[in-house]
């Protein structure tokens, strides 16, 4: 119900994009979305709908974040 | 990557996974005693049981979970209501897959369609205003369920349905929003919780800014975390280092998707939309204050005020304990049902029929 897929926006026309995952294209609106959105940009997807943009460069952080916790580790 | 999603690869890196667990048993021996964290959302649920985090947990690091499956929650109620819109063969009741074998008092919809009550499922709302565009004859009464997330999404659909004029669209609506049932098990003496792993979707809506009060008011670390297993273990480890430090703040590890004030379009359009109202929860009773109803201004789309519906007195399975998972008091294994009589195929509650549910994820996977 509350399923959310991470989703590529391949098109766009208005507020209706095509967005894709693992090669599955589907139709989603952006409405609820309260930032531009273009072609290339990753949202996830709920019911149909664009609820979030997902931030690429938080994404890389977060990733530093956890492998710094690796690098204690060799060390330890 | 052939396609998927960027960074998933990464997120579901054997390696990190693995060594994060080597952290979190390091860090968990510093524990005085043992402590409970509860996922509260039932993708949450899944993921656990599907990548085993579990296992890679000391001991003294528990996951209890929570009440975060908007199916689950659902009271029987809601159910023989929406299998009373069925008995009118002017009507078109549209759902969420779901939906569809949660059992009621004393039928469920699946069996009802089987019986050639015209039930549809939709993937999006905006497909039940469509279905009530080429079917002027017929009413179109859209099953409104899910939390903050899925709200927006229906209230869109109700605007969508005003701006095309449509007087056959209506929604038997039954949201429930997110902080309140966690304070209520906050307050639980036997629960015990040290911290919660709030809802990664929901949050995306209400922001990390929304547990403020949770995690002020009862002093309980909050961490809103993704859901691929780095997120989940990072997320983990996060509630651990707070619990270490004494410490009781909300933190964001989905950062990639949740800000501190969600997305206000969304609320605006759940706002317009929507009102605070008392809703009965499965297993924790009313709750004030926790659910949804649709406002005056919008009673037209309302299929509470627009319907006249003859529903029974609701009878549930004594032998069901849905409400106690959903408290987080038994895990599916300590439910004489499961797996038994209570089945993906045949299931007695709730749980055991979303995807999200703890019993489905506890049977899928976890056995």
């Amino acid at each position: 119900m509350c399923l959310g897929v991470p989703m590529k926006i391949v098109s766009k026309d208005g507020d209706t994009v095509v967005a894709e995952v693992d090669g599955v294209q589907k139709e989603a609106n952006v409405m609820l979305l309260g930032e531009e959105v273009g072609i290339g940009d990753y949202v996830i997807v709920h019911a149909g709908f664009a609820i979030s943009k997902l931030d690429e460069e938080y994404a890389r952080e977060t990733i530093r974040l956890m492998r710094e916790v690796f690098a204690e580790e060799d060390m330890a | 990557m052939k396609g998927g999603m960027k960074f998933q690869d990464e997120f579901r890196d054997r390696d990190l996974v693995q060594n994060m667990a080597v952290n979190i048993r390091r860090m968990a021996e510093r524990l005085p005693a043992p402590v409970n964290f509860m996922e509260v959302c039932g993708t949450h649920t899944m993921s656990i049981y599907q990548y085993g985090i579990r296992s890679l947990l000391p001991e003294n690091v528990r996951l209890v979970s929570g009440p975060g499956c908007p199916v689950c929650v659902t009271p029987i109620g809601y159910v023989d209501k929406a299998l009373a819109c069925t008995a009118d063969p002017g009507n078109i009741v549209a759902t969420f897959g779901d939906m569809l074998r949660v059992p009621g008092s004393h039928s469920s919809l699946m069996e009802e369609r089987a019986g050639g009550a015209d039930i549809r499922i939709v993937y999006s709302p905006l497909d039940a205003v469509s279905l009530a565009k080429i079917n002027p004859d017929r009413r179109v009464i859209f099953l409104g369920v899910g939390f903050e997330t899925t709200a927006p999404t229906i209230a869109a659909s109700i605007l969508e349905a005003a701006r095309l004029g449509l007087k056959n669209y209506c929604v038997l609506a039954s949201h429930k929003t997110m902080p309140v049932p966690m304070e209520i098990l906050t307050g639980d003496p036997d629960l015990n919780l040290k911290g919660y792993l709030c809802p990664a979707h929901v949050s995306t809506v209400i922001g990390g800014a929304a547990y403020r009060p949770l995690a002020e008011k009862y002093h309980i670390p909050c961490v809103v975390t993704g859901f691929e297993p780095a997120d989940v273990m990072q997320g983990i480890e996060m509630l651990l280092a707070q619990a270490l430090r004494g410490e009781s703040r909300v933190e964001i590890q989905y950062s990639r998707a949740v800000s501190w004030e969600g997305n206000p379009k969304a609320q605006a359009i759940l706002h317009q939309l929507f009102e605070p109202c008392d809703a009965v929860w499965r297993g924790l009773g009313v709750l004030p204050g926790s659910g949804l109803a649709i406002r005056a201004e919008y009673a037209e789309f309302d299929a509470e005020r627009v319907l006249t519906l003859d529903v029974p007195e609701a009878v549930e399975n004594p032998a069901c304990l849905c409400g106690e998972v959903l408290k987080g008091k038994l895990t599916p294994f300590g439910c004489p049902l499961f797996a038994t009589v209570c089945t993906p195929e045949t299931p007695v509650g709730a749980c055991m029929v979303s995807s999200e549910g703890t019993c489905a994820a506890a049977y899928k996977y976890g056995r």
